[in-house]
């Protein structure tokens, strides 16, 4: 169990964390934690960054953090002022009830 | 050693969080369980010399975002959600997106996975700190970026002001 810690560990740990944040994306209801699980998947891919930045040994993959981080944070904003909205309208917060676009 | 037993636990820390984000039925559990996960990134940034974004993981993440989260929990009646169903018909295409990932990773690790190794820090990356290689590099290189960002934050204010307002 005590294998010295390679960055293989470290995107097998980000793709976990990816396919956790895939399943909540995709079957839960609730778009609270539809929008929290964006937020894992965003953290996966930011492990990723950070595990190849140290690899190559350049600080390039940990500004993109920084980047991902910021996009991360207007989304959460931008989608929760929208969540508010349609809890206004619709009074409701299940992904699968706000069906007026669908076919 | 030391090393490969913290990994172990922030792995442990992020992964648990985040299984149970996505299982919990009460929205602030789920809440608290992300909050868990994602100290349990901060930890892994720590792990790998990556200092400022370990402050910023837990100032902007566990600080900003998930405050912004509690309130809204709070804002918004959740009651009827809690008790309705809580997934819907489409975990056969999550089934599918993790069945496709699963075999990437698989196809990488009997690949090519002998060829990564953890970088040890070098010397010149000792004496000069984390924080200021990032910012040497971020305001030289990624100057441009970095003030693009400042407008997507700029445009991402209004957004939200105007979503949250009385009347749309």
């Amino acid at each position: 169990m005590f294998h010295p810690i390679t960055t293989v560990h470290y995107l097998v740990l980000s793709a976990a964390l990816l396919a956790v944040g895939t399943i909540g994306v995709l079957a839960r209801r609730n778009i609270i934690i539809i929008l929290m699980s964006i937020e894992l998947i965003l953290n996966a891919v930011n492990i990723n960054l950070v595990a190849f930045s140290q690899y190559f040994r350049q600080v390039s993959g940990q500004i993109f953090a920084i980047f991902v981080i910021t996009v991360a944070v207007a989304e959460a904003a931008v989608g929760l002022g929208i969540l508010i909205a349609l809890f206004r309208n619709k009074e409701t917060v299940q992904a699968d009830e706000v069906n007026l676009l669908k076919w | 050693m030391t090393e490969t037993i913290f990994f172990y636990a922030f792995a442990l820390l992020t992964l648990g969080g985040g299984v149970l984000t996505i299982t919990r039925r009460n929205a602030v559990h789920s809440a608290i369980a992300l909050i868990v996960s994602l100290s349990g990134v901060a930890g892994l940034y720590l792990l790998q010399h990556a200092e400022f974004l370990f402050a910023v993981q837990i100032i902007l993440y566990v600080g900003g975002v998930m405050l912004l989260f509690l309130f809204v929990i709070m804002l918004v009646n959740l009651d009827e959600a809690a008790r309705d169903r809580q997934f819907n018909k489409q975990w056969w295409l999550a089934l599918a997106c993790v069945a496709v990932v699963g075999a990437e990773i698989v196809y990488f690790l009997r690949k090519g996975a002998a060829a990564f190794q953890l970088a040890q820090p070098s010397a010149e990356q000792m004496t000069q700190g984390n924080t200021e290689r990032l910012a040497d590099v971020l305001f030289s290189q990624y100057l441009v970026p970095f003030e693009v960002a400042s407008i997507l934050l700029l445009v991402a204010i209004i957004g939200s002001v105007i979503m949250g307002k009385k009347r749309v």
